[in-house]
């Protein structure tokens, strides 16, 4: 199946930046015809070998050779002429812009230098039937999901004859049908002899899909290998370079054990909550050192009912009770004068301010608590900064690197010790691990099993059903913008049972009760 | 479940949401059209809308290149000053006696030119656009004041003709020359935007500039051509305007900008960018000029009701651009 010679071969690449030395003699190669998975932990190199690739970035050293020629590709456009396609994690294409024209647009068809319309509806038409895809393509990539405009994004992308194709972290907002059917255009590329290079945190994808392996931590290569002679966690152990103690630990946690909190007042009490065209009307009582899972689908609501809470939604009908008191959580400064936090899903747009320090993003939600006329001292600052990039192994363990120097998953803790160290008494995480490498997931992990034993209450939200299992004492399963079931998690409940539940709804809801 | 199912919406909306801003202002044209013909009768005669078309056709050119600008997402302020600096220079060289056509071309060049220097500094010191043009819109209204403090008439013989020349039917109903300029204008415009990979990248970077630059579209020539297509679009503007007054006048055309951008606002282009089209611009220009025919008509209105009038459609169109959602960030 792969050709003996590589399409791609990238040598003794390096790459710094100010503070940060991303990649150090990494190789790399690419085979015609193989789905080859990019694996490491955050900031361990991944975005930056693409982007190096790409001619994003130049490089500090090294070669990069695309068949037996030389190359070193000044941009995105450059390396896409000459074959070598990118598809990013946020879907690049033009929102106002129609589907075929997104496809094209940059080599549009044309006679006499006017734009053949026609020509490019046709075009597309027949690229989006080789793709499976039978959507209206004059219609504005706007109006359709998100997994749709991937597949267009990868159109776009094969179109230009590409010998080589970068998916980097396609899935991360898929759910289970959208990632089987790339995963089926995956392969009728690969077949078609295009070499995929695949970057993705979900392990199960990897092993479902590539043919081999390149493993990077730290910058630099840990080695490649063929999927078929890489158990997954030996996989695991050379993402994070050292004995599997975190996750056997996190394993062999055990199932957290009911808390007896059930007869106190709770924490927060919501009672028939609802907005339209958000979430229809949910109950829900969180104790404090209670950590309550939300689980369900991409789009069933769950964002929803965590921005209602914290008042970034105004709820239409409903009360909610905090401390036993009825409460109005009409914005987002009354939520926070009540205790509670909220860690967005989306950490670039609502989050992380960039070009802030480390520090300076950390002690953002306190020092707005404190008020602005009271200066919080810098060694109380150093101390709670210094103390949160410990517990939560922020690389490089700097404050004062700038944040966009971080990579994804090391910005989510940062915003994540920007709630802790407010010390709220209710912390809605709204799928703080996605996109993140399972050894901070695991300390995340453990960082939340810490804080509801410290009294803390958690509402936690995730499209993984294991972590929300391992972590909820009760779990809330939301299904179709409805939440249909209140599960006590006890040795009846399993991942199968809270699939069913999310499959079946209602029925379920009704069995519990 | 399969995506194949997905479609874009209810199949009872046939109007896309992109045309509804373009088909309201053409409504409410129509319905002051009618309120105008209702009213008085004389305002059924072909020449009124002839007229407005005279009176506005500087305007109409000025607001196709404002469109361009808008469509990426930026705003350019200097188009009112650049109009009266072309009006001025031209006055001024014919008066010193150069020939017709050689001013004609110098004339030409000064607003691109102003308009491709503005463009690079926006895009290569990645400035905003606002406090740019507003440099070079003080820039140019004080190139006019130093060209002279006065009003330099015109009596050149082919700007008196391009100024008396009339286009008409047997009836009477006539258009000036600078109706069919600004209509060529017109047409030139709506097909780069339409058919040409410089119109096709200018609406694609008003959709998402990131994207554009990541799909390898050339955002940044792009942003220059579209400043300097609004400098020539000023330029020819302010020959337009020279022909209409034969004279520059170093005061002409102060708030025109704003007068432009509301016309291009009204006429549908979304002021964030990627929405919009230059027939748009067109109703937009026609219904500041019929708000002044309507209120010239009824003869005891102040003409400042035109500016109110403008005002609350301005706001009106604002508020439906934001209710039916076409905003994509």
């Amino acid at each position: 199946m792969t050709d003996s010679r590589p399409v791609l071969t990238m040598t003794g690449i390096s790459k710094s930046f100010p503070g940060v030395r991303a990649l150090h003699d990494v190789d790399f190669r690419l085979f015609p015809g193989e789905v080859h998975a990019l694996m490491g932990e955050n900031g361990a190199g991944k975005s930056t070998l693409i982007k190096v690739l790409t001619g994003v970035y130049g490089i500090d050293e090294g070669t990069i050779a695309l068949g037996d020629e030389r190359v070193a590709f000044s941009g995105p456009m450059q390396a896409a002429a000459a074959g070598v396609s990118t598809v990013y994690q946020e879907v690049n294409l033009c929102p106002n812009l129609s589907v075929a024209e997104n496809i094209f647009i940059g080599r549009e068809p044309r006679r006499f230098g006017a734009v053949r319309w026609g020509e490019i509806r046709r075009r597309a038409r027949q690229l989006l039937a080789r793709l499976d895809l039978d959507i209206d393509v004059t219609a504005p990539v706007a109006s359709f999901s998100l997994a749709v405009q991937q597949m267009v994004a990868i159109a776009r992308a094969i179109d230009v004859r590409a010998r080589v194709l970068i998916l980097d972290e396609p899935t991360s907002s898929l759910d289970a049908g959208e990632v089987a059917q790339l995963f089926r255009i995956m392969r009728q590329l690969r077949d078609d002899g295009i070499a995929i290079l695949f970057v993705t945190h979900f392990l199960d994808q990897v092993y479902g899909i590539a043919d081999r392996i390149t493993v990077l931590r730290n910058g630099t290569l840990v080695g490649e290998y063929p999927t078929a002679e890489l158990p997954q966690l030996a996989l695991v152990e050379k993402m994070i370079g050292k004995e599997l103690d975190v996750l056997e630990r996190l394993d062999e946690h055990p199932r957290r054990e009911l808390a007896a909190l059930e007869g106190g007042t709770p924490f927060v009490e919501v009672s028939e909550l609802s907005r339209k065209g958000a979430v229809a009307p949910f109950s829900l009582t969180i104790h404090a050192g209670e950590v309550v899972g939300l689980a369900g689908l991409l789009g069933s609501g769950r964002t929803e009912v965590a921005r209602l809470l914290f008042g970034a939604d105004r709820a239409d009908r409903g009360q909610v009770a905090v401390g036993g008191r009825p409460t109005g959580l009409r914005t987002p400064v009354q939520a926070i004068d009540h205790g509670i936090g909220f860690c967005s899903e989306n950490r670039r747009a609502e989050g992380i301010i960039a070009d802030l320090s480390v520090r300076e993003n950390m002690i953002l939600a306190m020092q707005a608590a404190r008020g602005w006329l009271r200066p919080i001292p810098r060694r109380r600052q150093d101390e709670l900064v210094d103390k949160y990039i410990k517990a939560l192994s922020i690389r490089p363990p700097n404050p004062d690197v700038p944040v966009r120097n971080l990579s994804g998953g090391n910005q989510q803790k940062v915003l994540l010790a920007r709630w802790l160290i407010t010390e709220p008494r209710l912390l809605i995480l709204d799928e703080p691990t996605r996109g993140i490498d399972v050894g901070a997931k695991a300390e995340i992990q453990r960082l939340v099993v810490q804080l509801s034993d410290g009294g803390m209450a958690v509402l936690f939200i995730s499209a993984e059903l294991e972590e929300v299992l391992r972590l909820s004492h009760k779990i809330a399963v939301m299904r179709d913008r409805e939440l249909v079931a209140h599960l006590t998690n006890d040795d009846t409940v399993d991942a199968d049972r809270v699939m069913q539940t999310i499959a079946s709804g209602s029925q379920r809801e009704e069995a519990n009760q | 479940m399969s995506t194949t199912s997905l479609t874009t919406g209810p199949s009872w909306a046939k109007v896309p949401r992109r045309h509804v801003p373009v088909l309201a202002t053409l409504a409410l044209l129509l319905v002051m059209y009618g309120i105008g013909v209702s009213q008085y009768r004389a305002f059924s005669n072909v020449q009124v809308v002839f007229n407005v078309f005279i009176d506005n056709g500087f305007l109409l050119v000025v607001a196709v290149g404002m469109t361009f600008v808008i469509l990426t997402g930026g705003i350019d302020l200097s188009v009112g000053s650049v109009v009266a600096m072309t009006a001025m220079v031209s006055a001024w060289l014919l008066q010193s006696g150069l020939p017709a056509l050689l001013v004609l071309v110098v004339a030409l060049l000064i607003g691109p030119t102003l308009g491709f220097l503005m463009g690079c500094a926006i895009h290569f010191f990645d400035i905003q656009p606002f406090i740019v043009t507003l440099a070079g819109m003080f820039f140019a209204r004080g190139m006019c004041t130093f060209i002279s403090n006065a009003s330099i008439p015109i009596t050149d013989g082919f700007w008196t003709t391009m100024s008396q020349y009339r286009i008409g039917d047997p009836r009477g109903n006539f258009v000036s020359v600078s109706v069919l300029v600004a209509f060529a204008v017109v047409l030139v415009a709506a097909y780069v935007l339409a058919y040409t990979r410089l119109g096709r990248n200018v609406y694609a970077i008003g959709g998402n500039p990131q994207s554009a630059l990541l799909m390898g579209l050339p955002v940044g020539r792009t942003r220059i051509a579209v400043y300097t297509i609004s400098g020539l679009c000023s330029a020819i503007g302010g020959i337009l305007l020279s022909f209409y007054t034969l004279s520059g006048a170093p005061l002409i055309g102060v708030g025109m900008e704003l007068d432009v951008i509301a016309a291009v606002v009204i006429g549908g282009t979304v002021l964030t960018g990627g929405s919009g089209y230059v027939f748009g611009t067109v109703l937009g220009v026609l219904v500041l000029g019929v708000i002044q025919t309507l209120i010239t008509f009824d003869g005891s209105l102040n003409s400042w009701w035109t500016k109110i009038v403008i005002g609350g459609l301005l706001f009106a169109f604002i508020l439906l651009q934001r209710l039916i959602g076409i905003r994509y960030k």
